[in-house]
């Protein structure tokens, strides 16, 4: 009997409640109230038992954005293998994003950023840390916190500057020879990170 | 309903993301100075032991491994 009861409720609930569902599709805030018409007719047609949990109660609501801005901004910066900064307090960070190199401060608008093959220096006092990264993905959230991830993240210093242009001859040559689709882009990518290298290295 | 927005070169040859990365960071891991290249080509080795099931029972495995004779 109680089967049927929530399709009934949302036939007849969706002419009220349809629109406050719909518009809280996309809130970027945990709804701190609860839909009091939903909760009202499920008590009048089930008053035993609680009303459902929306995905939503179970969710932790989000750290909350400080009022003013911060000093510092909090950098994570794992790998798969390793956490290489965890919550480091920095002044700054530059990051390799495919739309250019993108300076990131405390207070920057949150934004998901996806890397390119490149440098990434963090930036703290007089400190300057660079990293060539591969490829990966940077999140600034509104709280001044960056977590920023990569495949492969490696000290310019540990980079062999021979290999880098013994590479990225072999990957113009291989560009150039290449017959189908998937062998131009490998080559491609190719010639991309090492060029990026190259550049890092001289740069 | 055609393609909207620019795919990046490699989506449109048919790769995924995740090769796309993975065959970065492998160049990248090719370019280190020793000893840091041995650690990171250590680190990504792999092993794997595949076997099909029939009849609740596992036929002979396959083995596909970067450390052969294991």
């Amino acid at each position: 009997m109680f089967r049927q009861a929530s399709r009934l409720l949302y036939r007849s609930a969706a002419a009220g409640s349809s629109k406050s569902a719909t518009a809280r599709a996309f809130s970027t805030e945990v709804p701190s109230t609860i839909d009091s018409t939903f909760v009202e007719s499920w008590k009048k047609v089930a008053p035993n038992m609680d009303p459902p949990q929306t995905p939503s109660s179970f969710m932790k609501p989000r750290p909350s954005t400080a009022s003013s801005i911060p000093t510092k901004l909090t950098v994570n910066f794992v790998l798969p293998y390793a956490s290489e900064l965890s919550g480091k307090e920095v002044d700054m960070v530059i990051i390799p994003a495919t739309t250019g190199q993108m300076g990131v401060l405390p207070g920057h608008v949150p934004t998901i950023a996806e890397l390119k093959p490149g440098i990434m220096s963090v930036h703290e006092g007089t400190d300057v840390k660079k990293y060539f990264v591969s490829s990966g993905f940077a999140f600034l959230h509104a709280n001044s916190v960056a977590d920023i991830i990569a495949v492969e993240a490696v000290s310019l210093e540990n980079i062999d500057p021979s290999q880098v242009q013994k590479g990225l001859a072999e990957f113009t040559q291989k560009l150039a020879s290449a017959a189908t689709d998937l062998e131009k882009a490998e080559a491609q990518i190719g010639v991309e990170v090492h060029s990026a290298m190259n550049a890092a290295l001289t740069g | 309903m055609a393609s909207n927005a620019a795919v990046p070169f490699w989506r449109a040859a048919g790769m995924t993301y995740i090769t796309y990365s993975n065959i970065c960071a492998n160049l990248v891991r090719n370019c280190l100075k020793e000893p840091f290249k041995g650690e990171a080509l250590n680190r990504e080795k792999v092993h794997f032991s595949i076997s099909k099931w029939a009849d609740g029972k596992p036929e002979k495995p396959i083995l596909r491994s970067d450390t052969p004779g294991v």
